[in-house]
């Protein structure tokens, strides 16, 4: 078993002052094998604020990241899974499922995070799966009205992930759960 | 004295221990065989050693107690008349037969006070008797401990006084006399110590006499102890009394010392109804008395005392607590014109600590102190002295730790003018604390008005400050500092549209003054708060449709929020920011208001932000990297944009596909070229479906694919290339499933042909590049799936062969 956080779109100190205290009581270190961002962070004190809850991190760039090192996709493999992540600013139309479906073949990965919507989505497609963690900061997006903070963990065992969305609404964190088993069809 | 070593002292120590042991052994013995006359003589001895000049007090005292010791055993045989045949006030009369001063008067005062136990005589007499006749021995050591003698002889006569039921008024005045003479004169020689012996000895002699004080106190500890004296007497005789030798002695160890002493041996209560008399003498005491001290152990132990009975605050606010501790601080500056800034400062911390356990509800108290701390400072425009800024840094911290925040400070105007003193560096540190201090309690600045105090106290983290050089700034601190800044801007919120207006308005003015190193951290958050107040509007519906109405000849319109009035200061905003230069976040900025400007159906507006976003990209985003991003997000927003009219849309579209078909590499063209087919289609009811440009882009696309493949095979044989025809042949499959006419099955058969040829083509040049291999194979077994699902899609899929 293996806990990933997925994460995005913070805009700190852009749109937030900071993660919602209640995530960060939540987020506490020793308890996540591998964390990835999106992008979007936006300032280094956020890099190294993740880096506390994990030293596993991988990140993407985001339009606004002031790194801008952070490479545009990035894949890995995670046990019997193979990953994908991008911000997502450069799959036109912004959000579009079947653009990033596009994404998710030409990297060729079960899972494709993404951000950039500020909106929390999970698809299954093709027997793959598509995520969007949403803002963790609820940040002000151009995009979705209403932002809520929003986070993902998953949790990777086998050939099956469920994924948890934890979100933050009028100050309560609500979590859901999705499950997904990848199908043999997609293994390499 | 002056040759006197430690090894001399001990040897006469040892001298003196010797002959009271010596003597007290006879004095045993005659007491034993019941002899008065014999014990007397050798009492009498025995206390002669007591005479000797040569001990410093520390030793004296040790002889002293091995004297005591056997003067408890004298006073029991004298107790005991059976044994010895003689009364008591005949014994009274008898030990003033002994030869010395010395030993009479400790057998005196030993027989004294076996005579006031006996109840023989009133007690007051025997204690006037002896107080006075003490006055013959004024060598101050010897006198001092005689004293102390008599003190510790009466104490438990003089504590009897009331619980016997005796203790009419003018009893326990004769008491309290008794204490007050006897405290006067040890007082006196006590300090008379220092006066002898020449200066090089000052040091040693100060210090063996500081360990005498206890002796003098414990006077004081006497009196508070009297059942009878109660809040009156203390008003009206001891404390007048004790504070009488206090300033007369004009000793600057006793001074401190007695003050010290009176604080803390009296009650709390006392001290409340008497702050006036007590806290007159501190200007009349000796300039070098550290008055801070007395002062700081007086205001803890008033606030101690506030603090766990809430209900004596009532009496603090009848006596005038507050303004008399105040008003005595401020003498006591004034009279010790030499006092450094530090001790002034450290006075005013004291009064604030005070000020904010008692009367925490009492802002305008708070103000008062930083009024005064300021008056004492606008001599000197910056503090210097490390341990006075330490100070004023207590000072302003004090009331951000008590309130949870600032936005009560906010509301004291003295607070921003004592920041103003402090030096530049420790300015920014305070600021950095405010920042913090709001943050940490997650408080929202709500007003305007607020806001500007804010601002106008962190300001030298806001502007540059004269005297700041750059240079003397850390890249890294720097960017902190900044980020803190932006981070704080979005505490600052009111959810009333038009005071939110007013507050961004405010913090428009005073960023704007922020330089360009500044603007790239200032900006961005205020353009979001602005931009989510246009939200806030677009909810209100009502208020935005109504508002083109009531704009002419209201006064009160002046700062209506409205959507327009809004963007004319995002536009204002970001025009400082490009000229920073900041082109790449003004491009991103223009195109978030753009769109936002979309949402609130203003094409003109939109049209303009877009214009400028444009204009932006032309003529300073250079770096070919930075170009693709740019090109993405001009793409991505505009694809969102439904407000813009055919020719609006036509121009704008126009641009973005011919800046998508000029960027650096062929790669990057392709893709950005690709993307731009979304302009013409949008996939919602209303959107734009124009089949036939979609087709256009497409196969501009395909042609740069051609192109950068043809370049890459005369390079370095290269099949990167490949990918781009599987990225352009999913984009064929996107538009073949969205119902485009134009994407027909022919084309994406023949492009997958095209595809396949490639690879095969290029498989023998042996190239490990798996890639597209993988893309290619994924996009297939995708079309595949499709062709399996059905239903209409499968049908449409049905004549393509993979």
């Amino acid at each position: 078993m293996v806990l990933v956080l997925a994460l995005g779109d913070l805009h700190i100190p852009h749109r937030a002052p900071d993660l919602p205290e209640k995530f960060k009581s939540m987020l506490v270190p020793g308890k996540i094998q591998h964390i990835i961002c999106t992008g979007n962070l936006c300032i280094k004190e956020v890099h190294d604020y993740l880096k506390t809850i994990c030293p596993d991190l991988h990140i993407t760039r985001g339009e606004y990241d002031e790194e801008t090192r952070y490479p545009e996709t990035k894949t890995l493999t995670i046990g019997q899974f193979k990953l994908g992540l991008c911000h997502g600013h450069q799959v036109i139309p912004w959000g579009d499922l079947d653009s990033l479906a596009m994404m998710q073949r030409q990297l060729d990965v079960d899972i494709l995070v993404t951000g950039h919507t500020h909106q929390f989505t999970a698809y299954k497609h093709e027997g793959g799966v598509v995520i969007n963690p949403g803002s963790a900061t609820g940040a002000y997006s151009s995009i979705t009205y209403d932002v809520n903070p929003s986070f993902v963990l998953m949790d990777i065992d086998g050939l099956r992930v469920v994924v948890y969305v934890y979100e933050l609404i009028d100050g309560e964190v609500k979590v859901d759960k999705i499950d997904f088993k990848k199908t043999t069809t997609t293994a390499h | 004295m002056l040759s006197v070593g430690i090894e001399d002292e001990e040897k006469w120590l040892a001298e003196g221990i010797a002959g009271i042991q010596h003597n007290a052994f006879y004095m045993h013995q005659a007491m034993d065989a019941n002899s008065l006359r014999e014990g007397l003589k050798y009492s009498a001895q025995m206390l002669s050693e007591l005479r000797t000049s040569k001990l410093s007090p520390h030793r004296y005292y040790e002889l002293y107690m091995r004297a005591f010791d056997e003067l408890r055993m004298l006073e029991i045989f004298f107790k005991d008349e059976s044994r010895h045949g003689v009364t008591v006030v005949d014994l009274y009369e008898l030990v003033q037969h002994a030869g010395n001063i010395l030993p009479r008067l400790y057998l005196l005062c030993t027989v004294g006070s076996v005579y006031m136990k006996s109840k023989e005589v009133p007690a007051k007499e025997v204690l006037k008797d002896l107080v006075e006749m003490c006055r013959g021995v004024q060598h101050p050591i010897r006198g001092l401990f005689l004293r102390h003698y008599l003190a510790q002889v009466s104490r438990d006569i003089l504590l009897d006084i009331n619980s016997e039921g005796e203790g009419d008024a003018d009893t326990v005045m004769e008491a309290v006399e008794f204490v007050l003479q006897n405290f006067t004169e040890m007082n006196k020689l006590w300090v008379r110590i220092q006066l002898q012996g020449p200066a090089r000895l000052r040091e040693k002699q100060e210090k063996e006499r500081s360990e005498l004080r206890d002796l003098v106190g414990k006077n004081l500890h006497v009196l508070s102890q009297i059942e009878g004296v109660n809040l009156e007497m203390y008003k009206q005789t001891v404390l007048p009394r004790v504070l009488e030798q206090v300033v007369n002695c004009k000793d600057e160890l006793a001074q401190y010392y007695l003050m010290e002493c009176i604080i803390q041996v009296f009650p709390d209560e006392y001290h409340l109804q008497t702050l006036e008399t007590l806290l007159g003498v501190c200007p009349q005491l000796q300039a070098t008395v550290d008055i801070r001290m007395v002062l700081s152990q007086l205001m803890d132990r008033l606030s101690n005392y506030a603090v766990s009975n809430a209900d004596v605050i009532p009496e603090f606010l009848h006596v005038e607590a507050f303004a008399k501790l105040s008003n005595a601080i401020g003498k006591v500056i004034e009279a010790q014109v030499d006092m450094p800034i530090v001790g002034a400062i450290t006075l005013y911390v004291s009064l604030l600590t005070f000020t904010l356990r008692v009367h925490p509800d009492r802002l305008d108290y708070v103000d008062q102190i930083l009024g005064a701390c300021v008056k004492k400072l606008s001599s000197q425009p910056k503090i210097e002295d490390a341990r006075a800024t330490k100070q004023i840094v207590m000072l302003l911290s004090a009331p951000l730790e008590k309130y949870n925040g600032i936005v009560t400070a906010l509301t004291l105007s003295n607070y921003p003018r004592v920041m103003d003193h402090l030096d530049n560096a420790t300015n920014k540190v305070m600021a950095m604390v405010i920042i913090q201090s709001i943050m940490k309690n997650n408080s929202c600045i709500s007003t305007a008005d607020k806001v500007d105090v804010l601002f106008e106290l962190i300001k030298g983290l806001i502007k540059d400050l004269e005297e700041a050089s750059v240079d003397e700034l850390d890249e890294e601190d720097f960017k902190e500092e900044q980020n803190s800044v932006a981070r704080l801007l979005h505490m600052l919120h009111n959810d009333d549209p038009g005071e939110m207006l007013k507050i961004i308005c405010t913090v428009k003015k005073h960023i704007l003054c922020g330089g360009p190193n500044r603007l790239p951290f200032t900006v961005p958050p205020l353009i979001f708060s602005a931009l989510n107040l246009i939200r806030q509007l677009q909810n209100q519906d009502g208020d935005v449709v109504g508002e083109e109405q009531h704009e002419v000849g209201d006064e009160a319109e002046e700062m209506h929020a409205t959507p327009k009035k809004i963007f004319q200061i995002l536009n204002q905003l970001i025009e400082a920011l490009s000229s920073v230069p900041a082109p790449e976040l003004a491009l991103r900025l223009y195109l978030e208001c753009a769109e936002a400007a979309n949402d609130c159906d203003l094409e003109p507006v939109a049209y303009e932000f877009f214009t400028q976003a444009f204009i932006i990209y032309e003529e300073d985003i250079a770096d070919s990297k930075a170009q693709v991003t740019a090109i993405h997000l001009i793409i991505g927003t505009l694809q969102r944009m439904n407000v813009f009219g055919v020719e609006n849309r036509d121009t704008l579209t126009h641009k973005a596909t011919g800046y998508s078909a000029k960027l650096l590499k062929k790669p990057d063209q392709c893709r950005a070229v690709y993307a731009c087919s979304h302009l013409f289609w949008v996939d919602d009811p209303e959107g734009i479906k124009d089949g036939e440009r979609v087709l256009l882009c497409l196969k501009r696309a395909l042609r740069i694919a051609n192109a950068a493949q043809q370049m890459a095979n005369v390079t370095r044989g290269s099949s990167g290339p490949v990918t781009l025809f599987v990225e352009i042949l999913n984009k064929y499959l996107y538009y073949f499933e969205k119902g485009n006419q134009q994407i027909t099955n022919a084309a994406i058969q023949g492009l997958i042909e095209l595809i396949t040829t490639e690879l095969q083509t290029d498989s023998p040049s042996a190239n490990p590049a798996p890639a597209p291999d993988a893309f290619f194979t994924s996009t297939l077994r995708y079309i595949q799936f499709q062709k399996q699902k059905g239903g209409v899609m499968g049908e449409r899929y049905d004549s393509i062969n993979v």
